[in-house]
């Protein structure tokens, strides 16, 4: 539905965006993380055809957005970082204008009142825009691009400055958009992305770090010999404990709480299962294991990584080592 | 372009600036009328018509320096440009809009004009060639008000470049004739010369005030006409460029 291929954005001599190619299948909810002034908003203001690449080429359903913008155009609902609202307008006005403005086929009245009810801004369809809220406000920018029912709805930053309320309406809002329309999404939250989207690219400094599904994401860059436990007992026989067990490799006392409680991270040799003997150590000298679980790292730690550049060989790793197991 | 054109039209009349454009407008013409044709008790209006002139260089410029400037501002430029139109229909929907308005602030003139004939007997060819000789030059205006406003996100900065180019505009031929006046011979003379008669020919304050006078020349009619497209045109790359940088 959506193919982007190396695309380059230079503004001057910065690369805001850096020869980024992906795709979002039909139907497909896309995630676009990344840090602020990854280059988000250039991708999503290419894609909708707001401003122009340097280089490369992006398709919306088949069609270059620079070669047959207006066709290409059709296609897509936009919601910008700033939603383009007229703020002297009403609701109504506002809607009827973006409806006239994309030349729209669709009934008029039902089809904005359907819109209306699916966002939930029926009650204000009368008031000014100005006078809304800032979540109402997002809420009419969602409405303005649902406008004409497009294929593909591009959003970006769509729960940026709202509640935790209204942020989760407006995610389970667009999961069910995404039953029926192709969305890209941008975010600099994880936990967003992953609440909302199947496939998750992720972007910093213009080029794609990794661009994978979700579970594969987290999968691929955990392992299963790193574990974070709290024990009680004195910091060092439990860190000598610890060392002495066969098949570790590090540990690492990540925090210290009163009455000798301490946090430790361990680190096991790939393969080697530490568990048993961690637990039959620990109770014989003593010690309460109080909490011991798989350091799973979740987005956030993936992103951390990624972004700072060490992820990369850390993906090629897992996969060789995929491709050696196959 | 026609959904542009209805909201511009809207907006126009739900802030302030379609209601003062229009009341400064038929304030202005309504002191020139009375005091030139009233007072003397004269049948014509060609002085009140040329009058007209100098607030047309003062309010074009505050009835189109929010046109692209503030779009840009809002950010509801990004609607526009991401919707299925051209930047063509984008512009001309916005110049028709203004223009509009502007109609109906000059057809305050026609009513004049059958005010003067009540007590006279006006020469009807001369004063609708002035009619439509201000909507020409104020047509002319409305694009260059625009192009200027797409400069900007500044509505403040737009209306003053617009003052200063139309001001330039008008009175490309007084410029002209700052020129120095050299004695024959000097080979630079024909050279001051040529420019002096472009800046005459260029000029839009010298082709309009020929109308006043009841000369009704085509040449100017289509010299207005094609400055409305330049300046639209113009306004097109501009934006056009700016996707591009
Ligand atoms: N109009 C512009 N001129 C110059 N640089 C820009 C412009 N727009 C964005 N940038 C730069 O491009 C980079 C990417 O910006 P953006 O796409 O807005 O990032 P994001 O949306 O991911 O936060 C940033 O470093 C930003 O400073
Ligand atoms: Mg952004």
């Amino acid at each position: 539905m959506i193919e982007v291929i190396n695309l380059s954005k230079h503004y001057g001599d910065k690369k805001a965006v850096n020869n980024i190619s992906f795709k979002a299948e039909d139907g497909e909810v896309l995630g676009f993380l990344g840090p602020n002034g990854a280059g988000k908003s250039t991708t999503m203001n290419i894609l909708t055809g707001y401003i122009s690449c340097t280089a490369g080429k992006a398709l919306i359903d088949g069609i270059d957005i620079l070669e047959d913008p207006v066709k290409a155009k059709k296609n897509i609902g936009y919601l910008p970082e700033i939603p383009p609202l007229y703020l002297d307008m009403t609701v109504k006005e506002y809607l009827y204008f973006i409806y006239d403005l994309k030349k729209c086929k669709l009934p008029k009245i039902s089809h904005l009142q359907d819109i209306c009810s699916l966002v939930k801004i029926d009650h204000v369809y009368d008031r000014l825009i100005k006078n809304l809220s800032k979540g109402y406000k997002q809420r009419v920018g969602l409405a303005q691009a649902l406008v004409g029912n497009p294929k593909v709805l591009i959003l970006d930053e769509p729960t940026v400055g709202l509640d935790p309320k209204q942020i989760i309406e407006i995610r389970t809002l667009i999961r069910k958009l995404g039953k029926n329309h192709t969305v890209i999404l941008s975010s600099h939250i994880l936990s967003e992305v992953q609440a909302v989207c199947d496939r998750i690219v992720v972007i910093n400094e213009g080029r794609v770090v990794a661009n994978d599904t979700e579970e594969n994401l987290s999968h691929k860059l955990t392992g299963d010999n790193k574990f974070i436990c709290k024990i009680d007992g004195k910091k060092d026989s439990v860190m000598r404990l610890i060392q002495s067990i066969d098949g570790v490799d590090k540990v690492y006392c990540d925090a210290e709480h009163k009455n000798d409680i301490c946090d430790y991270r361990i680190e096991s040799f790939e393969g080697k299962e530490i568990r048993y003997e961690l637990f039959n150590k620990m109770a014989q000298n003593g010690f309460t294991i109080l909490e011991l679980r798989s350091a799973e790292m979740n987005l956030e730690d993936i992103f951390l990584k990624l972004t700072m550049g060490e992820a990369i060989p850390a993906l090629e790793e897992s996969n060789n080592y995929e491709e050696a197991e196959n | 372009m026609g959904a542009i054109f209805r909201r511009e039209v809207r907006s126009y009349f739900t802030s302030p600036i379609g209601y003062i454009f229009i009341a400064a407008f038929f304030a202005y013409a309504g002191l020139m009328f009375s005091s030139d044709s009233l007072n003397s008790g004269y049948a014509k209006m060609d002085s009140m018509f040329s009058s007209l002139l100098t607030i047309l260089i003062v309010l074009i410029p505050i009835l189109t320096m929010r046109t692209i400037s503030e779009e840009k501002r809002t950010r509801t430029d990004q609607c526009l440009l991401t919707a299925p139109v051209s930047l063509g229909g984008i512009v001309t929907g916005k110049f028709l809009a203004a223009f509009l308005v502007y109609t109906a602030a000059v057809s305050i003139t026609a009513v004049m004009a059958v005010v003067v004939s009540i007590y006279g007997e006006p020469d009807w060819n001369v004063i609708v060639g002035n009619i439509v000789a201000l909507l020409l030059l104020g047509g002319a205006f409305i694009a260059i008000g625009i192009f200027c406003s797409s400069f900007t996100e500044s509505q403040v900065v737009a209306a003053v470049i617009s003052f200063i180019v139309l001001i330039a505009v008008s009175f490309l031929s007084t410029i002209g004739g700052l020129l120095p006046a050299l004695d024959e011979g000097h080979w630079y003379t024909k050279v001051i010369e040529g420019i002096r008669t472009a800046l005459e020919k260029i000029s839009f304050g010298e082709r309009y005030i020929e109308f006043t006078y009841g000369i009704f020349n085509f040449s100017n009619v289509i010299f207005f006409i094609s400055a409305v497209a330049a300046f639209l045109f113009l306004t097109v790359r501009v934006l056009e460029k700016r996707r591009w940088s």
